[in-house]
């Protein structure tokens, strides 16, 4: 099962790159305020209503 | 309500400079990918529906190799999960990420390629399958030209995305971002280290790795195919789209994030259970088991956000079908991953694997789960395409809904029967130890239920050409329109 040496590092590289991909993420503040984060995009999506023509240039 | 509203502008790339000044959002890669996901839902329906019948009736094959069932099979499955699930993908991803970060993507001609080199790849295993041009690995079996031509539209897709993400004007990233970023980058590692092969001709070739190696390499891939394409990614139309078609917020944003980091964490360890009981060391087996059924924890979690996320509004389950469409795309996705952690135990293992219970549960996940799921976030998309404001008949989607859903409750209990009978009869042994049942007569014995498993079958793919139907009308009343990007945000 020499493959195992291969996909088990493979895997911990991808879990530790996860990790850090966490940790940015926690710094950065990406999860400050989450909850807000939930409906910002019921907001401020203008076009939702696509039938406002105001919102809508033809192509 | 501002202060909910602020877009705190936080930079602008020399490179992505075009991008980040354009007025309008890349609708257009939306409306393709759009559009040839019905398209291609269609054509590997109808594939699936003709191979289901020559289960039962054999003769259809006309003693044509093109027509065989070995040769349609991967047809079908490739189609299903790379043809129509990809561009189901595609087109909300595009849509997704452009809304979320308040961007036009950062290229319109390396989506375009995405396009143009994706539906090259879908003609190519469409000639090649048929030909009986295969890898002889699952969901993997495109040869290595192709594979490489995935590689490439890949990377134009990666970097798109990506770079998409990199020009934001919303500081946070959406969770539905994470999910489709998650299976761009694990997608690309799957493919790279099971598609490594020698070649041996233009269309023939041999894996670097050999025997047990090779399988582990493979379910290992075939395994978070799996979790990452067909869950991860769809997991992305889940936190965008039902928000979205409810009008209400995301049931627990938190428990949204918690659901993605435990869920990547978790799947990559899995796919050993796709190899019980054969050459793979015991540990690894166990090992595998033991990760699907942790994986149990954080699949309900965001299963059980999804479906909260109606809380308080339930009655918009009576009146709006593409809803519904979702919401049981969710029921399914639970049945799917409670199903499968119990599969993945040993002694359950004993009994189903090899049998038509794996058919039932994998058709559970693709039929109720990625194809529901898919179908509301299309008919939620298509109009808004074509500056519509719905489908051109609520009624039909309605009518799509109810055929589609029997068609998949008369598919996957045939198939769950049938699977329990033939794990049952091959392991049945008489006092002298002499199996009780040769292998065809459980192949008899399943033939009624092959039956129902075909018109189950038919059933779903009426429903996806009532869809389609409704597609056509709803894009001939409507003209391509492209949405205006917010300039001012603060102010809305």
């Amino acid at each position: 099962m020499d493959i195992l040496f291969l996909l088990v590092p493979l895997s911990v590289l991808l879990a530790l790159a996860v990790m850090a991909l966490l940790a940015w993420s926690v710094w950065s503040g990406q999860f400050e305020d989450v909850e807000k984060e939930g409906q910002r995009i019921l907001l401020d999506e203008e076009p939702q209503n696509s039938a406002s023509p105001q919102n809508i240039t033809k192509v | 309500m501002s202060a909910v509203l602020q877009h705190p502008v936080i930079r602008t790339s020399q490179k992505g400079w075009a991008a980040s000044q354009a007025t309008v959002y890349n609708d257009k890669i939306v409306r393709q990918f759009s559009v040839m996901a019905v398209v291609w839902g269609v054509v590997s329906m109808l594939v699936g529906v003709f191979i289901a019948a020559q289960m039962a009736w054999p003769q259809l094959n006309f003693g044509i190799s093109w027509l065989s069932f070995g040769r349609l099979r991967p047809l079908h499955t490739n189609a299903a999960i790379f043809a129509f699930g990809g561009c189901a993908l595609f087109a909300t991803s595009y849509y997704v990420v452009q809304r979320t970060c308040q961007v036009r993507i950062i290229s319109d001609k390396l989506a375009a390629f995405h396009f143009w080199g994706w539906q090259a790849v879908i003609v190519a295993a469409a000639i090649s399958l048929p030909m009986g041009f295969t890898r002889g690995k699952e969901y993997a079996e495109l040869e290595w030209p192709i594979a490489i031509l995935i590689a490439l539209t890949w990377v134009a897709y990666a970097v798109v995305f990506f770079g998409t993400i990199g020009l934001r004007k919303v500081r946070h990233i959406y969770v539905a971002n994470w999910f489709y970023g998650a299976f761009i980058i694990a997608v690309a590692l799957l493919h790279i280290v099971n598609a490594a092969v020698v070649p041996a001709g233009w269309m023939k070739s041999y894996s670097v790795y050999a025997g047990v190696q090779d399988a582990m390499v493979q379910w290992w891939y075939g395994h978070n195919a799996v979790g990452f394409f067909l869950t991860a990614g769809f997991l992305g139309i889940v936190y965008y789209f039902i928000p979205k078609q409810a009008e209400r917020p995301v049931y627990s944003y938190r428990l949204s994030i918690v659901h993605f980091w435990a869920l990547i964490f978790t799947y990559m360890w899995a796919g050993p259970h796709h190899l019980h009981y054969t050459a793979l060391p015991d540990w690894t087996q166990s090992l595998g088991m033991v990760f699907s059924l942790i994986l149990l924890a954080p699949s309900w979690g965001g299963m059980i956000n999804g479906v909260m996320t109606l809380s308080g509004a339930w009655h918009k389950l009576r009146e709006d079908p593409i809803l519904r469409f979702m919401i049981v795309a969710l029921s399914f996705y639970g049945i799917a991953t409670f199903e499968g952690p119990m599969m993945s135990i040993k002694t359950v293992n004993a009994l189903s694997h090899y049998t038509d219970w794996n058919v039932a549960h994998v058709h559970g996940g693709t039929l109720g789960w990625v194809g529901f799921i898919s179908m509301g976030a299309l008919y939620f998309l298509i109009p808004r395409l074509f500056g519509l404001s719905k489908m051109h008949s609520i009624k039909a989607i309605e009518v799509h809904f109810w055929i589609a859903t029997i068609g998949i409750v008369f598919y996957i209990a045939a198939m769950w029967i049938a699977g329990v009978m033939q794990g049952l009869m091959w392991r049945s042994i008489n006092a002298d130890g002499s199996l009780t049942y040769t292998f065809v007569e459980s192949v008899k014995a399943t033939y009624p239920f092959y039956i129902v498993r075909f018109l189950g079958g038919i059933l779903y793919l009426t429903g996806m050409l009532i869809m389609a139907w409704n597609v056509w009308m709803t894009v001939w009343a409507g003209k391509p329109t492209e949405a205006k990007i917010p300039s001012n945000l603060a102010h809305a």
